[in-house]
Order: structure tokens, then sequence, then C-alpha cells
């Protein structure tokens, strides 16, 4: 057994994800199984062989800088949960010490 | 009106040129019979009743004034996942409901350029992550052919709204089959273009390096016509292959006399549904007959393309849905600091298979376990690519089932995860290689349902491809339309 409730839990918190406690057991009895599938990968020898990231060889895409027109500020936050003026708004992100 | 649903989109671009009918007319036409059939299939999340009929009535405009391109006035169904200015996009997720794209997808500009009619929304997996449009937040779309089983997944809406005649023709992505797999449960055909043939700018990214846009269409024919519209590049799109497209509509009617079409043994397996094995020999023997030989070829890593391929699109998955944090646009939760208020508005906003994905990509990626499963992974899409490579060098396409079974019942697969991502087993090497694969019907099983015959092709190759499948599809008439949806 690779996952544990706690790890998918660990998991869990790195990706911001909040989890309810039935998931929880759930996720990591489904996701052992799908890792020891995963580790049928391990039976192949890949020494020496590259991993490909795109299967289309892709070279870095430069253009040329030019003036263009670009979605408005106003456009842009018009789908914001919360905003202010033309900043998206966050709940406090650093503790102010009272 | 009704012989409409019978036609090409030529010969629905004939008679809206010929004034029989008006661009109005069609798109009424179409919105009535998604009135009258849709509470049965499921297959549109919104019409966007007021914007088609306004597109319907600019294009008769355009029409009177002699313009004629392909897709002008020619109502079509948007699965959920494309940026569409002015109109709500959701990817069939609560954590967007009500978001409303500032912009359009490279691929709706192409079709606003076409003066093309929207339609409305078609119904998918939540992010495109599922093999049935079960996984979808908002509803369960039937399969036309039985409404007790599943359309295929995850361009679920697409596939059975063309199969239903609730639209001319649709756009659908595909990662791991999500095109192709529908198309073939619901007897369409289904488009997997090349990855970087057509611009995936504004298109809602779920795995970038094996995501791809592609059409949904009754015919060959109709896959051309879309395909000419679509393709090309795109300078947003820095994945867009700068080549330019050929008119794949010439490719239709020539003979494929000598063509080599290789048959791969690792595809005719157990589990391979009887009907279905049987099927895809008959549709051998009528290439062979059309002056095709059969090459037996050999794939051997397929059997690893599942494990790869899930390693793979649930580690780019994690890193692409980690904007939907609640900040800039859909759901958000209120939480006590600002790493509550993103665990909040995720619980809340994300279905269950896209959480599992969103973990178990984290997972592969986080430290430790990175070159065990990523790197792996990367390693043996490597030997998956060159299993294609050396294929190619003895036959020109490749012939295999699309999916190993047809349409599954609804809910049969919901609580085994690993059973429902092994139906994706035959279209998940051609995204891992990057190569164009395409969905025709080639007949029912014994329960009538039917089974679709995938051809994948050489990187570019689609014309070809769609060549050989037109040539097929006029030797083995298959049935399109649903009789109840007649």
């Amino acid at each position: 057994m690779k996952i544990t409730p706690e790890v998918v839990e660990y998991v869990a918190h790195l990706a911001r994800l909040e989890l309810e406690p039935r998931e929880v057991e759930l996720y990591a009895a489904q996701l052992d199984r799908i890792l020891e599938y995963m580790d049928t990968l391990n039976r192949l020898d890949t020494a020496g062989i590259e991993p490909t990231s795109h299967a289309v060889p892709i070279v870095c895409v430069l253009r040329e800088d030019e003036v263009r027109d670009s979605l408005v500020g106003g456009d842009s936050l018009q789908n914001a949960p919360e905003r202010k003026g033309n900043f998206f708004k966050v709940p406090p992100i650093i503790e102010v010490e009272e | 009106m009704e012989n409409i649903l019978d036609m090409t989109l030529l010969e629905v671009q004939e008679v809206l040129r010929e004034r029989e009918i008006t661009a109005v007319e069609l798109t009424q036409f179409y919105l009535e019979r998604i009135r009258k059939h849709d509470g049965a299939v499921n297959a549109y999340l919104r019409t966007t009743e007021e914007e088609a009929l306004k597109m319907a009535s600019d294009a008769d405009g355009k029409i009177r004034q002699g313009e004629g391109r392909p897709l002008l006035g020619v109502p079509l169904g948007i699965k959920d996942i494309f940026c569409t200015k002015g109109i709500e996009t959701t990817c069939a997720s609560q954590i967007l409901k009500g978001f409303i794209p500032p912009y359009d997808a490279t691929v709706i500009r192409r079709l606003n350029e076409q003066g093309y009619v929207h339609l409305g929304r078609l119904n998918m997996d939540e992010f495109a992550m599922g093999s049935s449009t079960e996984n979808s937040s908002f509803q369960v779309t039937k399969n036309p052919w039985d409404l007790m089983r599943i359309p295929g997944g995850s361009s679920g809406g697409s596939a059975a709204s063309v199969a239903a005649g609730l639209c001319a023709a649709a756009l659908g992505t595909d990662t791991g089959g999500s095109i192709r797999q529908p198309a073939g449960l619901c007897g369409v055909v289904g488009m997997k273009p090349t990855y970087g043939r057509v611009s995936r700018y504004g298109l809602i990214a779920f795995a970038s390096s094996l995501d791809q846009i592609g059409p949904l269409t009754k015919n060959v024919t109709d896959c051309a016509v879309m395909m000419n519209a679509i393709a090309g590049y795109d300078p947003m799109d820095s994945t867009s292959i700068p080549e330019p497209v050929p008119d794949y509509t010439k490719y239709l009617g020539r003979d494929i006399k000598g063509m080599k079409i290789g048959i791969p043994k690792e595809y005719f397996i157990e589990g391979l549904e009887k009907d279905v094995g049987d099927a895809i020999k008959g549709a051998m023997a009528v290439f062979e007959k059309q002056g095709a030989s059969l090459v037996d070829i050999s794939l051997p890593y397929t059997e690893y393309a599942v494990a790869t391929y899930y390693v793979i699109c649930t580690a780019e998955a994690s890193s692409n849905l980690a904007r939907y944090d609640g900040v800039k646009y859909g759901l958000r939760s209120e939480g006590k600091d600002i790493i509550d208020m993103y665990k909040k508005t995720r619980l809340k906003g994300f279905g269950k298979e896209v959480k599992r994905r969103i973990i178990l990509g984290t997972y592969v990626l986080s430290s430790g376990y990175y070159d065990a499963y990523y790197g792996k992974a990367g390693r043996v899409r490597t030997l998956i690519r060159r299993d294609f490579d050396d294929a190619f060098r003895s036959c020109d396409m490749i012939l295999t089932p699309v999916s190993p079974t047809t349409a599954f019942k609804i809910g049969e697969r919901m609580e085994d995860p690993l059973a429902m991502y092994l139906s994706d087993i035959f279209t998940i090497p051609s995204n891992l290689a990057g190569l164009p694969a395409l969905s025709v019907p080639c007949g029912f099983d014994r329960n009538n349902l039917p089974i679709g015959l995938q051809i994948i092709g050489r990187p570019l190759d689609e014309g070809r491809m769609m060549q050989a499948a037109y040539v097929f599809e006029c030797e083995k008439v298959v049935k399109k339309i649903p009789a109840a949806f007649r």
C-alpha cells in the first residue's frame, strides 16, 4: 500500500484541495490501484532513452516585438469574483500583527 | 426540410446558396429539433437561440450579396471548452459556472470568419476528463442509439448531437480519444488532427502536450469541410505547425489502389468484443477489395500506453488546473485566509474525477517521485513514438478498432476509474505520438450499437486518411441517424 490516507491529505494540501474525510479514504484506495497499474512501466528498461515532452519537435517561437491590441483592463477583470478598481481583490496574504 | 439531415455540408451550402432555404430557416429547423429531442439526449448544456438567429440572419444577408464560404449560415454545436466572446463557457465545471470569456479562441474566430451559426454549448466530461460524459457536473448525456447507454467522452455532447441530428456538425477536443471514442460509440465521424495542426489558442487546457481540436461530423465530406475551416498555423499558439493546409475536399473521391494499410497485432487482443473484431475484419476486406494491400505490423509498446498516458495527462492537468483558485474568474468560496480560500473554492468547484486526477498528477510530480513516474513515462512515450516510426516504414496508414467494446451502460464504470481509463486503450497511443487519427462508422453490434473503425496516419497526412475513409464510407453504407430521431 503506497497511498495511505495521510499521503492523500498531504498531496491534496500541495494541490490546494480540501477533501471530505470519505473522499480521502476513497481516493487512497483508488489511487493505490492506479499507481500499481502505472508501476507496470518499471518492467521496461529505458536507460539511455531520451524522454519525449512534446510529440512534435518544438523550437522556441519568437515574434517581432510590435505594438498590438490586447484585452483592456476592464475586459480582463469582468469575471473577477471580487475586484477593487482595476485590481483583483483577495483575502489578506500577509498576516498583520496587531 | 427533413432531408437536410441526409445532406453533406457541401449540399447544405448548395441549397443555401440557391436560396432554397435561408440560414434562419435552417437554424430554426435545428432549434426545433433540439426542443423536440434534446430532452431525451441531454447533449446541449445551453442553446444560444438569440445569438444563433442573429448570426443566421447576418449569414442570409451575406448570401444575398453572393458570398459563399463553406460554413456560411451553417448551424454548429460547440463543445463547452472553447472560449467564445460573450458566451458562457464552463467546461461542464461548477468552478467556471458563469464564466464569460472576453475573447474568442482561434477556432471560434475562424468559424466566425466563415459566418457559421452558434447553436449552443455541448456537454462534456468536466475539463474533458473522462470517457463517458458522466463526469459533467451539470447533466448526463445519453447515447442516441440506446438511451440507457453512455455516448462516450469527453466530447459526448458533440457526438450525441451529431448522431441525433441536433446540429449540422460539432467541434470537439481529443486528449486521449475524446473525439474518436464518442464518435465511434455514437456512429459518427471524428477526426483528431496532428498535434499542432489546429491552433489551441483559447481552448481551455487539460493536458497541453496531448490536447488537440477536431470536428465530429455525419460523414467524411463534412469532416473535410470542417478541417478546411479550422486547420492552419496561428502565431498565438506556439505549438502550432507553420505548414500550409491543403484543400481536404480534394482528396475525396480518389482511389486507394496500392495504398499499404498496416494491421497491428497488438490491437486485436483479449477484451476486444467479438462483434467489434468481426466488423473491423469486414472493414479490412473492403479496403482490400478497393485495391489497398494489408500489411501485418507490430506496435510492441502498445500495452504500456494507458499507464504512460495517465502519468503524463494527470501531471499536466494538475499544473494547468492550478489557475482555478477563486481569484481571476469563476467560483470563489470564502476562507479564513487566502490558502483556505483556495482550498474551499477548489473543494466546492471541482468534481470527483478532476480532484482524483489533480491528486494523482501532483503525486507523480512531487519531489522523490518525479523521476520514477513522470520521467519514466516520458521515456516510454519515446518508445511508443518509435513504434509508429518503425511501422510507417512498411505502411501508409494503420487500421484498428476505436474502442474494444461498444457503448456501455450509464453508471457501469463510474466506481472503477481504472476500468474507465482502459476504455481508451486504442485511442491513446496516437495522442502520445502526436499522430492524426480518425474514427469512421463501420457497422453495428448485435444490440444495434455503432462500431467505429480507426485510421491512424503519419504526421500531417489527414488528407490521405480522409481519402481512405471516404472510399470506405462509399462502399460500406452505415445508417446515420437512429429511427427515433428522424
